[in-house]
């Protein structure tokens, strides 16, 4: 049971390890890079569905018929590019936000903010 | 060329948006963006008579069939929301270029067409394609496009709602993934109408139920619901006025119609609303967001943070006729998700009108406004009778429906909550009424004058829309009643 599906074992534990860094987290860095980590537990999850036991890497070669199925594999090379323009939009506004609140603690941010209210 | 109309829908706004970067004069970028934005209105109303005469159409993208090809699939539903989004889209767009130039630098004026556009494409996408993860991807370019739109904001308030709004959005997303991942795991498939012949087979499994919940829970995120609206008041306060009203609009919208696809479409309402308690959970959430955010939005000083919390509300009136599981009752959220786009989209052009003219949309800086913007005000008056639902608005006739089916199933407490939810509404559009009428302007301040005509056209055209459904009714009512009785009738 534990052994078998270990891979899904390290996506649950990557996902809330990521979703804990997010939440938790007051830094706006630490928060893309909790998101990242979730983000990439997903990753794992698609790439763990997309094996077949016994299959190769679906590459057309003389003498193997098993291949793993390539269309996942397919899906998360588009959900990394999303994930990596959500990541650069992220940075970029946690670089204007330093800009413009000379901190990126979102304590700070919210005082700030209260402040102005 | 007929044939290619559910494609061209979504291909134009995608590719006009890299376009504007040739044209860089914001004036001709902004005609630009208009045509492209009419072009996909009158593809969305011609689809809508296709369906209407032909039934569903189906349109494999590179002539790949389904279910191994990607699918777009237009029937009742998607060409109804395909007719809001496109048409709140030009009717905001038409007012866009005179309002962002108080509002946004103009080296930056490009951007926001193109990013306008992009959401546009984004949203246009997942409602006409019949692909789970299509839906993802386009989810994310609306999504992204709209965080960055919403941090073009003057004030700094804007980066960080940008900056909240893109965590909760990133996961609410991610979990739509995971959902979609383990859907695929079970069934081997993406296409809709295939994952809805398979999925009752393996319905009753654990890896079903959690991807399920995922789902919902995603996309929850994304419409708002009461609890996991936190994001969406400062994202819709400090936003320029322009995207506050095609983002209020018309996003939430389209997470309505995912919720309403995957749930009465793809997993069918036995699964949805028997084998799952989302039926009592949704009603509660419904109601308990419509009270809690009404509540709110009364004490609000900042009158887009007021409409803001009552778009909260209004998702709330649209779950709780979503959950009630009968034809009128979907009918119902239909009807409000055409209705809401309507009355939202007036109230929050004339709060740009406002903002246009005198700078600010605090409720004191609305003193006196009565007399010196008349029009724009009446404008106000008459969405904000609209929301809370009186006679000959659009606004009553999504609640009458609403109530009528809560009454039918037997429902009446749902029914006595909706009313008083609404004259909750009262209350906070009437605090808009009297300072724009009963106060005086504070001494000192410049008198303003009356907003330019390319404000006026946009709400009155609203205003209008909103008193003309309001009295006959035939189109609305028809196009939701067909939407529903066939999501009820034949599925996907």
């Amino acid at each position: 049971m534990i052994m078998g599906l270990y891979n899904y074992w390290i996506v649950v534990i990557l996902m809330m390890i990521g979703f804990y860094i997010v939440i938790a987290q007051g830094n706006l860095i630490k928060k893309i890079v909790g998101l990242n980590i979730f983000q990439t537990s997903v990753f794992i999850l698609y790439i763990s569905i997309s094996k077949v036991d016994g299959g190769t890497a679906p590459i057309l070669a003389d003498g193997i018929s098993k291949y793993s199925n390539p269309l996942p594999h397919v899906l998360i090379l588009t959900a990394i590019v999303v994930g990596l323009a959500t990541t650069a939009l992220g940075l970029a506004l946690a670089v204007r936000i330093k800009e413009a609140y000379g901190t990126i603690e979102e304590e700070n941010i919210q005082m700030k903010d209260d402040e102005e209210c | 060329m007929l044939d290619q109309l559910p494609i061209l829908q979504v291909i134009i706004p995608l590719l006009a948006a890299p376009l504007c970067l040739f044209l860089r004069k914001p004036r001709l970028v902004w005609m630009f963006t208009l045509i492209a934005s009419a072009a996909c209105f009158m593809i969305s109303v011609l689809l809508l008579q296709q369906v209407a005469s032909q039934g569903d159409i189906l349109y494999s993208i590179g002539g790949w069939a389904g279910p191994l090809g990607i699918e777009y699939h237009i029937d009742e539903l998607s060409a109804f929301v395909l007719l809001i989004i496109t048409a709140m889209s030009t009717i905001v767009l038409f007012a866009a270029n005179t309002s962002i130039q108080k509002e946004i630098p103009e080296n930056r004026q490009v951007f926001f067409y193109i990013l306008y556009l992009l959401s546009l494409a984004g949203m246009l996408g997942i409602v006409a394609t019949g692909d789970a993860f299509n839906v993802f991807v386009f989810l994310e370019i609306s999504s992204l496009s709209a965080y960055a739109m919403i941090a073009l904001g003057k004030d700094r308030r804007a980066l960080w709602a940008a900056f909240q709004y893109l965590v909760m959005g990133t996961i609410g997303a991610t979990f739509i993934l995971i959902g979609i991942g383990l859907m695929y795991e079970m069934t081997g498939t993406l296409n809709m109408a295939d994952l809805a012949e398979r999925l009752p087979e393996v319905a009753d499994t654990r890896t079903i139920f959690a991807a399920f919940a995922f789902f919902i829970v995603g996309v929850c995120l994304k419409l708002a619901l009461f609890p996991l609206h936190m994001w969406l008041p400062n994202a819709y306060a400090f936003a320029p006025s322009m995207v506050t009203a095609f983002l209020a609009a018309t996003a939430t919208k389209v997470a309505v119609y995912l919720l309403i696809r995957f749930t009465y479409s793809i997993f069918g309402i036995s699964f949805s609303f028997t084998t799952l308690p989302l039926q009592e959970i949704f009603v509660a959430l419904g109601l308990v967001g419509i009270f809690a955010a009404s509540i709110t939005a009364i004490y609000q000083t900042n009158v887009k943070h007021m409409l803001a919390y009552s778009s909260v509300a209004q998702v709330g009136y649209m779950i709780v006729g979503y959950s009630i599981g009968t034809t009128v009752g979907l009918m119902a959220t239909l009807l409000h998700l055409f209705n809401h786009a309507l009355m939202k989209g007036a109230l929050f052009v004339a709060l740009g009108a406002v903002m246009y003219r005198v700078g600010g949309v605090q409720l004191s800086s609305l003193n006196g406004l009565g007399r010196q913007m008349p029009y724009t005000m009446a404008g106000i008056v008459a969405g904000g009778l609209s929301l809370i639902g009186v006679p000959l608005t659009v606004g009553f006739v999504s609640k009458w429906y609403l109530v009528q089916a809560a009454l039918e199933t037997g429902w009446w407490p749902v029914a006595v909550l909706v009313l008083l939810g609404s004259l909750l509404a009262v209350i906070y559009i009437w605090r808009i009424v009297e300072a724009a009428y009963f106060k005086e302007p504070a001494e000192g301040a410049t008198p303003v004058k009356e907003a330019p005509l390319t404000f006026l056209i946009p709400i009155w055209i609203l205003v209008g829309a909103n008193i003309y459904f309001g009295i006959d009714t035939r189109f609305s009512v028809d196009a939701a009643r067909a939407a529903s009785q066939s999501l009820f009738g034949i599925s996907l």
